[in-house]
């Protein structure tokens, strides 16, 4: 993962909605460059452009006009395929509602990304996905589908989903959302060690200051538009706690 | 994704609902299993029918008028060359014109109220000479058949057939007894044995000589020799000398017919094949039928799996999304939902198939309103039936997988 390009570059990014007669700006003209390695919190209203912003930056739509480099391949303009592939290859996306598969297991789950991207058999599979699934501390729970686990343990599934395939960059969009204090705090710390451990580029989006405070940079949102993009100083960088990265 | 993949992906989808499932896979198989059975009874009839033709002797040869004869005789155009006459059936015992012909029995019809005491029934009479029932592969239950003195004499004998027979006698013989036919009073000579089930069954037939059908039932005039003949029977030497012995009888009654070389026939001459050949024409276009009607409740079943498949596109919308956001190319989710329909109808067809097979092989000898059903089992009918039905899941299975690779990935995730 040693670039020379910037993990992410957005240069005059516009991303409009057509609703009935009037048109919605939801990114409005958004210039913005996340390097390799940062662990940023994206902040804002709702409706500010947050999920626009990570939907563009997954891949999983197009920008109305501008452009998006990701790491060093633009991306605007790429067919339907390609951008299912770069999806495949280049990032993991963690979803505020998990989104997983609800009849299959926590393994069966974590295996899908490899399903669509071929050169896997069903034995390395099996055992990328184990070792997601261990990264994230959930090496009892391969057998359990989604309703048999807690909310914390469904994320951490979608977060070893994400990692599978061993992309550089994650995208989460609100991933304590829908989760109890004590979870929250559980997946932020898998986030930083992911980004510490694993040097991961990790961009989250957030409600929550807290979660923001712990992250080396925080970019608010309001009305489609950046207005306060700064970076946090961590009192110490391999800490494992989030409290302790309160200021 | 790889064949085995889609194929693993879509059967955990399909078996994830089994109920639905197989209520789809039901309208499949009713379908398969009705063309299998439908294809089979029409086989079965036909080689029936074949077989039942083949049974009275191939070397038989039915000389008839010809249509224009036919024309005439209808608008009463009597006494007009075209109509064959006894004349004509004489002429082809020729040995020197007609050396292939072995056996020659002409026959005229009647029809009338046959009556014994207060018993009274219809009946179709056949004017003949004796050699009718050697023709038509015949034997005498009891009493003797008509003799050439009885046709010689115009003798009021009669045969009957043994279904005619039971109705006016009951169980008795009635060889010696009297009947009225048209206020004639005949006496009874002989009855036919039974032949249930050919395909020109006599049992209900009256025989009397070929003269007095002419002379005293259908009160016509004229010589001997003029008599109008309905038709008349001709047997070959050998079923190998068929086509010869039908070389002779149209030389023959051209010439006696004065046909100049470039007019038609005013004869048709039909032979055991060319009968065989109609009726199966005829019953192919019965086994088309058959199997139409039966195509058409495969093309139901079709229709219920598209049902089935876009109510579950809609269902899975977020599934779909899920799939595509983790790297499934619109190419992948089409697949997936078309394996899903072809699995289920190519396991409806399977099901089908052996259903099918089933019905026709219990089914085969079965009595259905006093007819025996049988049965004819083809192989490639049960493979053309696997493969429309893998088809009709290729077909219905298209749309519903192109609207799910339609959709937006995003809105398909936002989907509850
Ligand atoms: N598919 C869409 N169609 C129409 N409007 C949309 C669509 N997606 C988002 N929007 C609008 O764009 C704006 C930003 O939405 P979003 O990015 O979801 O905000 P946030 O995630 O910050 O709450 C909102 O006004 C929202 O209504
Ligand atoms: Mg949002």
């Amino acid at each position: 993962m040693t670039s020379t390009f910037p993990a992410i570059q957005l240069e005059n990014v516009v991303r409009e909605f057509h609703v009935g007669t009037h048109v919605v700006r939801a990114l409005d003209s958004i210039s913005l460059t996340i390097e390799h390695g940062e662990m940023v919190a994206i902040i804002g209203p709702s409706g500010s452009g947050k999920s626009t912003l990570m939907n563009t930056l997954g891949c999983l739509d197009q920008p109305t006009s501008g452009s998006f480099v990701l790491n060093g391949q633009d991306v605007s303009g790429l067919s339907d395929n390609q951008l299912a592939e770069t999806r495949s290859r280049q990032l993991g996306f963690v979803f505020q509602s998990y989104n997983l598969l609800p009849r299959e297991t926590a393994l069966s789950n974590v295996e899908l990304p490899l399903k669509y991207s071929g050169g896997y058999s069903g034995k390395d599979r099996r055992s990328a996905a184990k070792t997601a699934l261990d990264r994230v501390g959930l090496s009892e729970r391969y057998d359990h589908r989604p309703m048999q686990m807690s909310g914390g343990e469904q994320q951490r599934v979608g977060i070893a989903r994400a990692l599978v395939k061993n992309p550089e960059l994650i995208l989460a969009d609100e991933p304590t959302g829908n989760l109890d204090t004590k979870s929250s705090a559980e997946v932020i710390e898998m986030l930083r060690s992911l980004n510490e451990e694993d040097g991961k580029t990790i961009v989250v989006v957030t409600h929550d200051t807290e979660v923001a405070e712990a992250m080396n940079r925080i970019i608010a949102f309001r009305d489609g538009r950046i207005v306060e993009d700064r970076s946090v100083d961590q009192p110490t960088p391999t800490s494992a706690s989030v409290d302790s990265s309160k200021q | 994704m790889n064949a085995a993949l889609l194929i693993s992906t879509a059967l955990a989808s399909v078996s994830a609902n089994k109920l639905r499932a197989s209520l789809t896979l039901l309208g499949i198989v009713i379908g398969v299993s009705s063309v299998i059975a439908m294809m089979a009874v029409g086989r079965g009839a036909q080689v029936s029918v074949t077989s039942r033709i083949s049974d009275l002797g191939t070397d038989l040869i039915t000389v008839s008028p010809g249509a224009e004869a036919l024309r005439f005789a209808f608008f009463g155009g009597g006494g007009n060359s075209d109509v064959l006459s006894l004349a004509d059936a004489l002429a082809l015992k020729d040995d020197v014109f007609a050396p292939d012909v072995r056996l020659v029995a002409p026959e005229n019809s009647f029809s009338g109220s046959a009556i014994v005491g207060s018993e009274n029934t219809f009946v179709n009479g056949v004017g003949v000479t004796a050699e009718y029932l050697e023709a038509r592969n015949l034997s005498m239950e009891y009493g003797r058949n008509i003799s050439n003195i009885d046709v010689e004499n115009t003798s009021l004998v009669a045969v009957l057939g043994s279904e005619i027979s039971e109705t006016l006698f009951g169980q008795q013989n009635p060889v010696g007894a009297t009947m009225k036919i048209s206020e004639r009073e005949f006496t009874i000579v002989g009855v036919m044995e039974s032949q249930e089930g050919t395909i020109f069954n006599p049992d209900n037939s009256v025989l009397i000589p070929i003269t007095t059908a002419h002379y005293r039932i259908n009160n016509g005039k004229g010589l001997f020799d003029s008599i109008a003949v309905s038709s008349i029977n001709v047997l070959a030497r050998s079923e190998n000398t068929v086509d010869d012995a039908r070389l002779d009888i149209s030389t023959v009654l051209r010439l006696r017919h004065e046909l100049a070389a470039d007019d038609e026939d005013d004869f048709l001459i039909t032979t055991q094949q060319d009968t065989i050949e109609t009726l199966e024409g005829t019953q192919g276009t019965f086994v088309i039928l058959l199997g139409s009607i039966a195509g058409i409740s495969l093309l139901v079943g079709g229709i219920g799996v598209m049902n089935i498949m876009l109510v579950s596109v809609t269902e899975r919308t977020r599934e779909i999304g899920i799939r595509r956001a983790v790297g499934a190319k619109r190419r992948d989710i089409l697949f997936q939902f078309v394996t899903e329909a072809i699995l289920m109808t190519f396991a409806g067809g399977i099901l089908g198939v052996v259903t099918g097979w089933a019905i026709a092989y219990f089914g085969n000898g079965a009595t259905v309103d006093g007819d025996i059903i049988e049965t004819v089992i083809e192989t490639h009918i049960a493979v053309i039936a696997l493969g429309v039905s893998v088809a009709v899941g290729l077909f219905f299975g298209i749309y519903p997988a192109v609207r799910a690779a339609s959709l937006n990935p995003i809105e398909a995730l936002r989907h509850e």
